[in-house]
């Protein structure tokens, strides 16, 4: 397996998936397992993005000085996956809000947040 | 028992990780989706940045659904810490001398910031959402430094449905004078990288920064009042 730099935003997305999937399963504070899948979710945008980009080009943004209206077929990379990839995000930040003021709430009821002891849904 | 099942199954995952990452090849070229938006955009939208004319105004739509889906998740979250309607001022909760001054600050600072950010959305990296969050993160300085410090939950409230109202009218004088909902052709689309330009996009997504950032500072706010009233 050879990282090449055209790949390291890949790699990277996938070791962050795998963190923020091993800490979802092992770790037992509430708190830690969101910001586990808070990573997992970070992953996931980065695979995405990554799989934008083509080998030497720049970011798609007209400037009239690297990237003009004639060649920006031949300069810019694909920018579907970062439209894509803003939506995601700001899903994401909606789902990890609710997710903690959730934590907060079970907190509340039980005054720990170890998820060993909120096994009511358990039988 | 339950750590090799663990450890197995982060295995797995892996190895078919593995597989795609060893088999994928960077392109060479755009594909056709990508082409058409870059070669096409800058006479049809007029945005200098490509990524927001494709988030505003292409699919415009979705971006509306993701201004519904904050929305809702914003909501919920105000419903389920429903709060007692006063606040209780309490002494104890003071911060370091440093982190006052800091915030004093750099909060007006990050506000302005904020808003040149989602001004100049169309033409540098930056816009709407990213522009509302670091209004957002300006109010949890606001009140880290002062959790004692009343953030209007009115003039949140009003800030956020009144901008969400008129990027829902814009759309709809999308529909009636140009070519469709959402459409950012109302406006004459000026030159390309000045400031105003782009037809409604720079408005759009004005309202869409003040939107989120509204709705950021009311999570943040309600959940401050939370803590508050709950460890007296």
């Amino acid at each position: 397996m050879t990282i090449t730099i055209d790949k390291i935003a890949l790699f990277l997305g996938i070791v962050l998936m795998l963190i923020g999937l091993y800490g979802a399963f092992s770790l037992k504070s509430i708190i830690r397992i969101i910001l586990s899948l808070s990573i997992f979710d970070t992953g996931i945008n980065v695979l995405i993005v990554s799989l934008g980009y083509l080998k030497g080009r720049t970011a798609p943004i007209i400037d009239g000085d690297k990237v003009t209206v004639e060649n920006i077929f031949n300069v810019a990379i694909d920018p579907v996956p970062q439209a894509l990839v803003l939506t995601a995000i700001v899903i994401g930040f909606g789902v990890t809000a609710l997710m903690l003021v959730y934590a907060l709430k079970l907190y509340q009821s039980k005054k720990t947040l170890d998820i060993n002891q909120f096994s009511d849904l358990k039988w | 028992m339950r750590n090799s099942f663990l450890i197995i199954l982060i295995a797995a995952f892996a190895w078919f990780m593995y597989d795609i990452f060893s088999e994928y090849q960077t392109q060479e070229q755009l594909n056709k989706t990508a082409a058409y938006y870059n070669s096409n955009e800058p006479s049809e939208a007029g945005a200098a940045n490509v990524v927001t004319a494709i988030v505003v105004t292409y699919r415009g739509l979705d971006t509306l659904g993701e201004v519904t889906v904050l929305f809702l998740a914003t909501l919920i979250i105000g419903f389920i810490l429903k709060n007692k309607a006063e606040k209780i001022i309490d002494s104890k909760y003071k911060t370091s001398e440093i982190l006052e001054t800091g915030a004093k600050v750099l909060v007006p600072g990050s506000l302005i910031l904020g808003v040149y950010i989602f001004i100049n959305g169309h033409l540098t990296p930056g816009g709407g959402f990213q522009g509302g969050a670091v209004i957002g993160s300006a109010i949890v300085l606001l009140l880290l430094a002062d959790p004692n410090k009343i953030v209007s939950h009115k003039l949140m409230n009003f800030i956020e449905s009144t901008s969400g109202f008129f990027y829902v009218v814009i759309g709809i004088l999308g529909l009636i004078i140009a070519g469709g909902f959402l459409d950012n052709r109302i406006f004459p689309l000026g030159k390309l990288g000045s400031l105003i330009s782009a037809g409604a996009i720079p408005l759009i997504y004005s309202f869409i920064g003040l939107k989120v950032g509204a709705e950021i500072s009311g999570i943040v706010n309600n959940i401050n009042e939370t803590e508050l009233t709950d460890k007296l």
